[in-house]
């Protein structure tokens, strides 16, 4: 089964993405909840890496690869954009949000509450995200 | 390992919106998937000044297939001037998998979600 994509940083091809989640998932017994999770987890950060790490710029790839390791599923997102700074993250109060019709800014909540664990790095210029979660 | 590689691909519109209009009530029906892509036209339709002019905005939920935060965030960012304009926003019909990306961030308690048409005309009527 093919295990990893590549696709040009345009927003359109999210949809690709999770295709490509949802057809590499089929082989496992998931419940449409689970399987919808992982698949939002996985667009979030692909999502982020298309629109604030590579501008939307289409001559630009990001990179993703699933595997089953250590009965733990992973995802690993890679590109060679802008670095997400972690330290600069801050845990989204929503209904500040809302009292203020503050448009973005969940997405990466929505990932650490799906996910086991949530991985940045950074190797020779190219930034890698590790997502891991276990479903077996 | 095998490497798919896709530039750009071309899809068909993610996301088909209609309304239907009733007096004072809006139903918008959403259809298909909501993402970073899709959202900008849900955006465009809740920014319209128009849509001020009704008191009921009621989201047909049934068909809505995916929702991911960028479409969650056109919700959170319109639904304070709503509330500031006495204009109730409410969703039904809506997918278990749907509803439980709005329970991730809580937002089902900051929101009027319910089961049924019947339903959402009741609360809109409250």
């Amino acid at each position: 089964m093919n295990n990893s994509i590549q696709v040009s940083c345009s927003k359109k091809n999210l949809k690709t993405i999770r295709d490509f989640v949802t057809q590499y998932l089929s082989q496992y017994d998931l419940s449409e909840i689970v399987l919808n999770q992982i698949v939002l987890a996985v667009d979030e950060i692909s999502a982020n890496l298309i629109i604030h790490a590579n501008q939307e710029n289409a001559d630009k790839f990001m990179e993703l690869a699933i595997e089953r390791k250590n009965g733990q599923l992973l995802f690993e997102i890679s590109d060679n954009g802008i670095s997400f700074q972690r330290s600069n993250y801050k845990e989204p109060d929503i209904e500040e949000h809302i009292r203020i019709g503050k448009k973005g800014g969940v997405g990466i909540a929505i990932v650490n509450r799906i996910m086991d664990k949530v991985e940045f790095t950074s190797e020779e210029g190219r930034n890698i995200c590790r997502l891991y979660k276990t479903v077996f | 390992m095998f490497n798919l590689k896709f530039r750009c691909d071309v899809k068909e519109l993610q996301m088909k919106i209609t309304h239907e209009i009733n007096d004072n009530t809006i139903t918008i029906s959403l259809d298909g998937e909501l993402d970073a892509s899709s959202s900008v036209l849900l955006d465009e339709e809740l920014s319209n000044p128009s849509i001020m002019k009704y008191n009921k905005i009621l989201v047909d939920c049934a068909k809505l297939n995916y929702i991911s935060s960028a479409g969650l965030g056109v919700f959170i960012s319109h639904l304070q001037r709503f509330e500031d304009s006495q204009i109730k926003l409410i969703f039904y019909n809506m997918q278990e998998k749907v509803k439980n990306v709005f329970e991730i961030l809580g937002l089902d308690l900051l929101m009027t979600i319910v089961s049924t048409q019947e339903e959402a005309m009741s609360v809109a009527n409250e």
